[in-house]
C-alpha cells in the first residue's frame, strides 16, 4: 500500500532524523512531497510504500515517537 | 436568431476551467479528486470568469428564484441542479437591538440557523456536493460527522434518492444520531481516539467508489460555502460589508466567503469596498486563531475541547488559507471561552430573537471582543455569520436558561409574580 500522510512534529521533535530512522527501521519507501519547517514545529507531506502491515506498523512507530500521523485531507470529520 | 443560439449557448455554458492546486498551481480536470499528485495541495475549483461578461447581471440574478442556485454560474455544477434545489437564501437580518448593546453603528446577522432543509450552512455545501456527485454517476454518498454535516448529508441524500453512509464516533450523543439517523441513512459508529476514527474515514474513502464529500469530492463541496458571501451582498443592496466574522472549524468558510466578494467584484456586481474578514473560535479549540495572534503560517494542531463542537477541528485543512485571508484582507482572529459561548448565545437571542447553536455564539462573542478591543470598528458595517441552529445544541445551554416559576392554579399567586415583575393587574 501506499500511504499519504502529513507528519506534524513539535518542538521535540523537530529536530530528530525520525523519516531517516524509519527507513532504517522498516522496510517501506519514504517519499517527501512537501515540507516545512521552522524552528518550534515541522509540516511533512510523506508517502509511505510497502506492504500493509508493515507501513501500519510504521505508522504506528512513527506516533509512538510523538509525531503526529494525519491523512491528507488531515481532519475529515466535521460538525 | 443568432442572439438567440448565443444566449441559448451561454446559459448551458459551464464556466468551470478545471482543478487547480492551491500549492505548486498544476490543473487537473474535472473529476471526483481533491489533493495534488505533485505537492499533496488541496485543489480548488477555478473559473473562466470572463465568459460571463455582460451576462451575469444583477437583473439576471434578481430575476432568478431566491436560493442558493441564483448564483448557479458561480458554482460548479453543470445546468440545473439535482439536489437541493430549494436550499439557501436565508434572511440577512439588520440587528438594530444588538448594536445598541454594542456599542455599533451598522450590524447584521446572516440567519444560516434557518438554512432549509436542516437548519445549518452545510445545507448548502452538501448540496453542490451531492449535485455534482449525480453528475459523475456516483449512487452512494457519505461522511464523517459529529452533528451538522451528518444531518444535511442523510436529508439532502434521502430527498435525491441516494444511498448515503455517516461515520460518528461511536460515543456520540443518542440527540445527534437521531438528527441523522431520522433519514435512513447507514450511521457507523467507530470505536477508537478521534485521530484513529479520523484515519479509517480517510481509508474508507479512498478505497470505496463513494461520493465522500468532504473528502473527494471537496473541492466542490467547499465552493457551496460562497452562496452565503453571495446573498450577504445583494441582500445588502448589492455591496459587501466593510466588515465580516466568520466561525472557523476547517477555516474553509473564511475562505470562500473572501472568494465570493473577489469573484463578484471581478464581474462588475460591487464595488470593491476593502472587506476585512475575521475568523471567531472557541479557546478550545483555536488553532487558526493562536496563528494569526502569534504571526506565524503554520498551525498547530490541537485536541479540541469546547462545547462548540461544530467548530472542534483540531487540525484545520483550510487553516493556513484562512490565516492568509484573513491578514491580506485587514482583518484578525479571536477566540473566546465556553462560558463566554453561552454568554453571547443567550444575547443573540434575547437581543434578536435568533437561537443560534453554539457556533453562532462563538461568532457573536468573538465579534463583541473585537470590537471593545478595537479590531473591529464601531462606525462601519458588520455582518455576522451564523451557520446553525441553537435547537441542535440544546445541551449547551440548559443550565444557564431561566428555570420556570411554579405556582399553583391561583390567579392571587399570579398577581404577586406580576407584582413582582412590576405589573399592575389594575392598570
Amino acid at each position: 500500500m501506499k500511504l499519504r500522510v502529513y507528519l506534524t512534529f513539535d518542538e521535540s521533535t523537530v529536530r530528530e532524523p525520525l523519516i531517516w530512522k524509519l527507513g532504517k527501521k522498516f522496510d517501506v519507501i519514504t517519499n517527501i512531497r512537501t515540507a516545512e519547517v521552522k524552528d518550534h514545529m515541522g509540516l511533512v507531506g510523506l508517502e509511505i510504500d510497502g506492504e500493509d502491515d508493515v507501513v501500519e506498523a510504521a505508522t504506528k512507530w512513527l506516533i509512538k515517537q510523538g509525531v503526529k500521523v494525519a491523512p491528507i485531507e488531515q481532519d475529515v470529520i466535521e460538525g | 436568431m443568432f442572439l438567440d443560439w448565443l444566449i441559448l449557448e451561454i446559459r448551458h455554458m459551464n464556466i468551470v476551467r478545471a482543478l487547480k492546486c492551491r500549492e505548486c498551481g498544476q490543473e487537473y480536470a474535472i473529476e471526483p479528486t481533491h489533493v495534488c499528485e505533485f505537492c499533496f495541495g488541496p485543489l480548488e475549483v477555478v473559473y473562466d470568469y470572463e465568459k460571463l461578461d455582460g451576462y451575469f447581471t444583477r437583473d439576471l440574478i434578481e430575476s432568478r428564484p431566491q436560493t442558493m442556485w441564483r448564483y448557479k454560474e458561480l458554482l460548479p455544477i453543470n445546468g440545473e441542479p439535482t439536489v437541493g434545489a430549494q436550499n439557501g437564501f436565508t434572511p440577512l437580518v439588520r440587528a438594530k437591538n444588538l448594536e445598541k448593546v454594542l456599542g455599533v453603528s451598522e450590524l447584521y446577522i446572516k440567519n444560516d440557523s434557518v438554512c432549509y432543509p436542516t437548519l445549518s450552512f452545510k445545507d448548502r455545501v452538501v448540496s453542490v456536493a451531492l449535485s455534482k456527485a449525480v453528475e459523475f454517476g456516483f449512487k452512494t454518498v457519505a461522511c464523517a460527522s459529529t452533528g451538522n454535516l451528518a444531518g444535511s448529508v442523510a436529508a439532502n441524500a434521502a430527498a435525491a434518492g441516494l444511498e448515503s453512509y455517516v461515520f460518528i464516533p461511536h460515543d456520540l450523543e443518542q440527540g445527534k444520531v437521531l438528527g441523522a439517523g431520522i433519514f435512513g441513512t447507514k450511521i457507523i459508529g467507530i470505536k477508537g481516539k478521534y485521530d484513529d476514527v479520523n484515519r479509517l474515514c480517510s481509508e474508507v474513502a479512498g478505497k470505496y467508489g463513494w461520493a465522500f464529500v468532504n473528502v473527494n469530492v471537496r473541492p466542490f463541496y467547499a465552493e457551496g460555502s460562497k452562496s452565503l458571501a453571495y446573498e450577504m451582498m445583494e441582500q445588502l443592496g448589492w455591496q459587501a460589508p466593510k466588515h465580516v466574522v466568520v466561525p472557523m472549524a476547517s477555516g474553509s468558510l473564511c475562505t470562500k466567503v473572501d472568494k465570493a466578494i473577489k469573484e463578484f467584484i471581478k464581474l462588475g456586481l460591487i464595488e470593491d469596498n476593502g472587506t476585512a474578514v475575521y475568523g471567531a473560535q472557541a479557546t478550545g479549540c483555536s488553532p487558526i486563531s493562536k496563528s494569526v495572534k502569534d504571526g506565524t503560517d503554520m498551525i498547530h494542531p490541537v485536541h479540541a475541547d469546547t462545547v462548540a463542537k461544530s467548530l472542534a477541528i483540531g487540525n484545520p485543512a483550510d487553516g493556513y488559507y484562512a490565516n492568509r485571508v484573513i491578514k491580506e484582507s485587514g482583518g484578525w482572529a479571536e477566540d473566546i471561552s465556553d462560558e463566554e459561548v453561552i454568554a453571547a448565545m443567550k444575547l443573540l437571542a434575547e437581543t434578536e430573537g435568533i437561537f443560534a447553536e453554539t457556533a453562532g455564539g462563538v461568532t457573536l462573542g468573538c465579534a463583541k471582543k473585537l470590537i471593545e478591543s478595537g479590531k473591529l470598528p464601531r462606525d462601519e458595517s458588520i455582518v455576522l455569520c451564523i451557520t446553525g441552529n441553537g435547537l441542535k445544541t440544546q445541551e449547551a445551554i440548559a443550565d444557564a436558561i431561566n428555570k420556570p416559576r411554579i405556582i399553583n392554579a391561583s390567579l392571587k399567586e399570579f398577581d404577586a409574580l406580576a407584582d413582582a415583575d412590576g405589573f399592575d393587574a389594575a392598570a
